[in-house]
């Protein structure tokens, strides 16, 4: 690779590393599942009548977006090299919350002020451990709290659901502002804060220091600690916004809501491009990502593929995609190796 | 002279033995076990039985061995997601061979269940050691795929007890000097495995991949070939294991221990093995999975709401862990000034 | 020549008018809870011969996961190919609600079987079994097989199983009755229909209420897991086992008396029925008041009847009851 040995501050700019980038390949695979899809099923994109399918496709995003919104604040905490499990249950318990004390009469914009102040708590919460007892890793820590969070849900709500939410409140799950859904311009909002965040700030910047080198950016001067807290209260605090919605589009809540989504949530955040060993990521990436899955699935799924065949698709297309780069890298080897021994 | 020098022996041996415990990092752990059981038993005075001790041993007996290949695969830097899914694969496998054959001897299938999780750990290990994808990516997306083959070969049906022979159920039920078979077995593995990671080449080698894969490339260690041993190790035992799940409760599904990869890897990071490589003991999985073995036996026992189980297991998870890291900084601390200097 | 030219042009023209109505034939889809469960598959089987009795295509569905979520996900996809009508089996009474107001919008008819959604969100549900006959028909059971005297135990699926929960709901009520003054429900637990978790919280009961006498289990996993606990314990003829399982996961126990009977209704006729049901939805033949007829097939007329939840019902029948006699026809069936 021609930048390794250039010592130079500033990267040459070259074409080719530009279009070798993960984004590009990512926004290729989108568009094959694109094409795939209309292909397979005449539902899914209809050319005699464009408008009215895009539309639909538009619409399509409400199916899968709920959980999207963890993934931003995700790539953050896998850049800096660790890993949140305990996603799925802040959002149990930040919609039992807000759904019981709703129920208690509290008006309905205080509750959802609450289910985002739980979720954030539950963040926070995650983040004091984490600190306070460093030797922890993040994988054990937030998996003792994913059974504790789920397990107060429990504890609140017992066997019940509660619901019964005014009518405006089904507004954040199912309703347009505009052409869009109102969840899609919100997620599209939020991935840009959290792009400038991450690549415009030297918060963002200290993401990547972390991920890279924890020990030598703790000695050059990066309060890690302080910098841990705030990620992972911010995917506490978005998984709240995720309880939200995923509230809004079921009409009423139980303990037992939201059960899976961190793995669906990693999965979507890894195919974007960010690597679980820490240093390397983009925001792009994971918006491409979060599409790509989405559509992917939802194709299959007017093609009324078998939960089985999906299933299979979709674990070979993660391998396969975190794959590729290797394989490209691993063949640029093999080439060298016999440019060398000619 | 010769009674005082006895004395002295005695006191010293008893300090060397007292040290030792010290030096042993999980001592919280192990004191924590002792400290819940004890609790239970004062709840419910049929803990301590020899009925229930061995019930709790048999339950657990899988998780352990499990755990121990787990933390082969920690310890080499990787993660398996998908051993809940070779499982139930090579169980199902197992039971469709023996409801076809009811004349088949049991342990034919169990070799055919850790044949097919050897092939199901090869292909994890190929994708983790020869094409570089990360652990838990490529674990996440074999567990997808195996978990559909189950479905797949068993076409969603489920193989029940009426259809197992007598023979092969005899392995769950089966009982060595009043002892069931499971915890034989268990420990057989828990000897071979404290051997293997302690005293053979190939079981050290692993710790030096994990600790750092370039250090020990340097040194002529076959990284790759190493990462790729450990996976297919995983998956032996979970296509072994499943083979006795399945012998176990008479009947395979194709959910059957979906979700079962996560309490192996907790009782793995409880027993103090080191989630980022290098580090893991056989005596600590042990008191991992002890651990958890008895928080399932023993909550279900003291009579308290069942909506609060999930709540309290959590937290003794977490408060365990906790005790465990504030002990091991003590053990640490003193282990630094005691060193001779 | 002329005649054969027309005799021609006849045929294709029936040929493409048959491939017309070929690619308009109505399409109805069935979601159960969850993949690769055996009482499920035989429901969508039952419900596929019905479709297909009818002249319509069916599409089976169900997520890998039996959550709310997965299957709001999968009627958006139903919606979106303009199904004819859709039957489920619902995850969670009330999460369905929005969704299924958006395809009753697109005035796609919805029935349910095995478990309802709220009355406001479907046009008729299919009841295996009255949830009351089946709460009092398993403590009866339990009655007769203790002799009247002894300690009851719950065995259930997850604390969140909303027919789990009716069902116990009923059992409790009937245990108020007089008849019942010597027998005491010491505790409802919940294995949440994993094979693990079930057997330990069975040999939990059975070392925590020495008294026990009767273990009832209302779920297939849960009743299976038990059955296996008291045959390698011996207990048979000590504690007896009753509740709701699948006859092919059972067949041991009952035939070696741990279980000396239990009860469950015929998934194939339940699924068949909601194929009829939504058939005649579709058609507009049927729409859910009480008292309406429909005509299901080989199951000959069913009436709608008023719902315990405020909503509509169609009754399938009484639990059946599986017992070491019949046993051995059933095993191999579901």
């Amino acid at each position: 690779m021609p930048e390794a040995r250039t010592i130079s501050a500033d990267k040459p700019f070259s074409w080719k590393a530009f279009f070798l980038q993960w984004e590009w390949m990512l926004l290729v695979l989108f568009i094959l599942v694109q094409v795939a899809n209309s292909q397979l099923s005449s539902y899914y994109f209809n050319f005699d009548k464009p408008g009215d399918s895009a539309m639909k496709l538009i619409d399509a995003t409400m199916t899968f977006l709920d959980k999207a919104f963890i993934a931003l604040p995700m790539a953050f905490v896998i850049i800096m090299g660790e890993i949140d499990i305990s996603v799925g249950s802040t959002v149990a318990l930040s919609a039992v919350l807000m759904g019981v004390s709703n129920k208690a009469g509290l008006p309905m914009p205080a509750a959802m002020c609450l289910c985002l102040a739980v979720g954030t708590g539950c963040g926070l919460l995650n983040g004091v451990i984490l600190t306070r007892f460093k030797e922890l890793a993040p994988m054990i820590v937030t998996l003792s709290t994913m059974i504790i969070y789920r397990g107060i849900a429990l504890i609140i709500l017992e066997d019940q659901s509660v619901g019964k939410f005014p009518l405006w409140f089904e507004f954040l799950g199912w309703e347009y502002v505009g052409p869009s859904p109102f969840m899609l311009l919100a997620f599209l909002v939020c991935a840009l804060i959290y792009g400038v965040v991450l690549h415009k700030t030297t918060f963002g910047r200290q993401l990547y220091a972390i991920g890279s080198n924890r020990t030598a950016s703790y000695f050059s001067g990066v309060p890690v600690d302080r910098i841990r807290i705030a990620v992972y209260t911010l995917i506490g605090l978005m998984s709240g916004v995720t309880a939200l919605f995923l509230t809004s589009r079921m009409g009423s809540t139980r303990p037992n809501v939201a059960q899976g989504y961190e793995l669906d949530v990693i999965a979507m955040v890894v195919l974007g491009g960010v690597s679980t060993s820490g240093g390397k990521g983009r925001m792009i990436g994971v918006a491409i990502s979060v599409f790509t899955v989405g559509y992917l699935r939802y194709g299959l799924g007017l093609r009324n593929v078998s939960a089985q065949v999906l299933m299979i698709i979709v674990g070979l297309l993660l391998i396969f995609a975190v794959m590729v780069p290797n394989l490209r890298q691993m063949a640029a080897e093999w080439m060298a190796n016999r440019k060398r021994a000619v | 002279m010769s009674a005082s020098e006895g004395y002295a022996k005695t006191r010293d041996s008893g300090e060397t033995l007292f040290a030792r415990i010290g030096k042993f990092r999980e001592v919280g752990l192990f004191v924590f076990i002792i400290l819940v059981m004890l609790f239970t038993q004062w709840k419910n005075s049929n803990f301590f039985t020899f009925e229930n001790i061995d019930d709790l041993l048999a339950n657990a007996s899988i998780l352990g061995i499990l755990a121990l290949g787990m933390m082969l695969v920690i310890i080499a830097r990787g993660i398996d997601l998908s051993i809940g899914a070779t499982l139930a694969l090579s169980g199902m496998l197992a039971a469709l061979t023996i409801a076809e054959h009811p004349t088949l001897s049991p342990w034919i299938a169990v070799l055919l269940g850790t044949a097919i999780g050897v092939v199901c750990g090869a292909f994890v290990g190929v994708t983790v050691s020869v094409f570089g994808v990360l652990p838990i990516i490529a674990s996440l997306g074999m567990m997808y795929v195996f978990r559909a083959l189950t479905y797949l070969v068993s076409g969603r049906r489920w193989v029940s007890a009426y259809q197992m022979s007598d023979a092969f159920k005899d392995m769950a039920t089966g009982r060595w000097f009043g002892i069931r078979h499971y915890i034989f077995i268990a420990l057989a593995f828990y000897v071979a495995f404290y051997y293997f990671t302690n005293h053979t080449r190939t079981g050290r080698r692993i710790y030096a991949v994990g600790s750092s894969p370039e250090s020990a490339a340097i040194s002529g260690i076959r990284t790759r070939w190493i990462t790729w041993l450990v996976y297919v190790v995983m998956g032996a035992i979970s296509g072994f294991c499943g083979v006795l799940w399945v012998a176990k409760f008479a009947s395979a599904q194709g959910d059957t221990a979906s979700g079962y990869e996560m309490n192996v890897i907790a009782a793995c990071v409880l027993g103090g093995v080191n989630i980022n490589g290098g580090s893991g003991k056989v005596g600590g999985v042990l008191l991992g999975t002890l651990l958890l073995g008895t928080l399932n036996n023993a909550l279900p026992m003291i009579n308290m709401s069942v909506f609060w189980q999930n709540a309290i297991q959590g937290a003794i998870i977490l408060f365990a862990i906790i005790v465990n890291t504030l002990v091991k900084r003590n053990v640490d601390r003193s282990n630094l000034i005691r060193r001779p200097i | 020549m002329v005649k054969r030219m027309t005799a021609l042009a006849a045929v294709l023209l029936v040929c493409c008018l048959m491939v017309a109505t070929a690619g308009e034939k109505k399409r109805y889809a069935f979601i159960f809870k969850s993949t690769g469960n055996p009482f499920g598959e035989k429901l969508m089987e039952g419900f596929k011969t019905a479709i297909e009795e009818s002249g319509a295509e069916a599409i089976l569905r169900a997520p890998d996961l039996p959550t709310a979520e997965a299957q709001i996900m999968i009627i958006e996809e139903l919606i979106a190919q303009n199904v004819d009508g859709i039957g489920l089996a619902a995850n969670d009474p009330d999460a369905l609600q929005p969704v299924l107001r958006k395809a009753m919008r697109q005035e796609i008819p919805i029935v349910t079987a095995d478990s309802a959604t709220n009355p406001e969100s479907r046009l008729v549900h299919i009841n295996q079994a009255d949830p009351e006959l089946i709460g009092r028909v398993q403590i009866q059971a339990a009655y007769d097989m203790a002799g009247g005297k002894g300690d009851i135990a719950i065995l259930s699926a997850t604390s969140q199983a909303t027919n789990q929960n009716t069902w116990i709901e009923w059992m409790k009520k009937e245990l108020e009755l007089p008849k019942y003054k010597d027998m005491k429900l010491v505790k409802v637990a919940y294995g949440d229909d994993l094979r693990d978790k079930s057997t330990s919280e069975t040999e939990a009961l059975l070392k925590t209420f020495p008294d026990l006498k009767v273990i009832i289990a209302p779920t297939t996993v849960g009743i299976a897991a038990a059955g296996k606990v008291l045959t390698d314990k011996n207990l048979k003829g000590k504690v007896f086992l009753t509740g709701l399982g699948l006859p092919s996961e059972m067949a041991d126990y009952i035939k070696n008396g741990v279980c000396p009977w239990m009860y469950l209704w015929n998934p194939i006729d339940l699924g068949y029925l909601a194929g009829y049901a939504l058939v005649g939805a579709s058609d507009g033949i049927m729409t859910g008041t009480i008292g309406e007829y429909i005509n299901a097939g080989k199951l000959s007329a069913k009436t709608v009847v008023s719902a315990g939840d405020g909503g509509t019902e169609i009754m399938l029948g009484a639990p059946f009851k599986f017992d070491p006699e019949n046993i051995d026809q059933w095993k191999d069936v579901y």
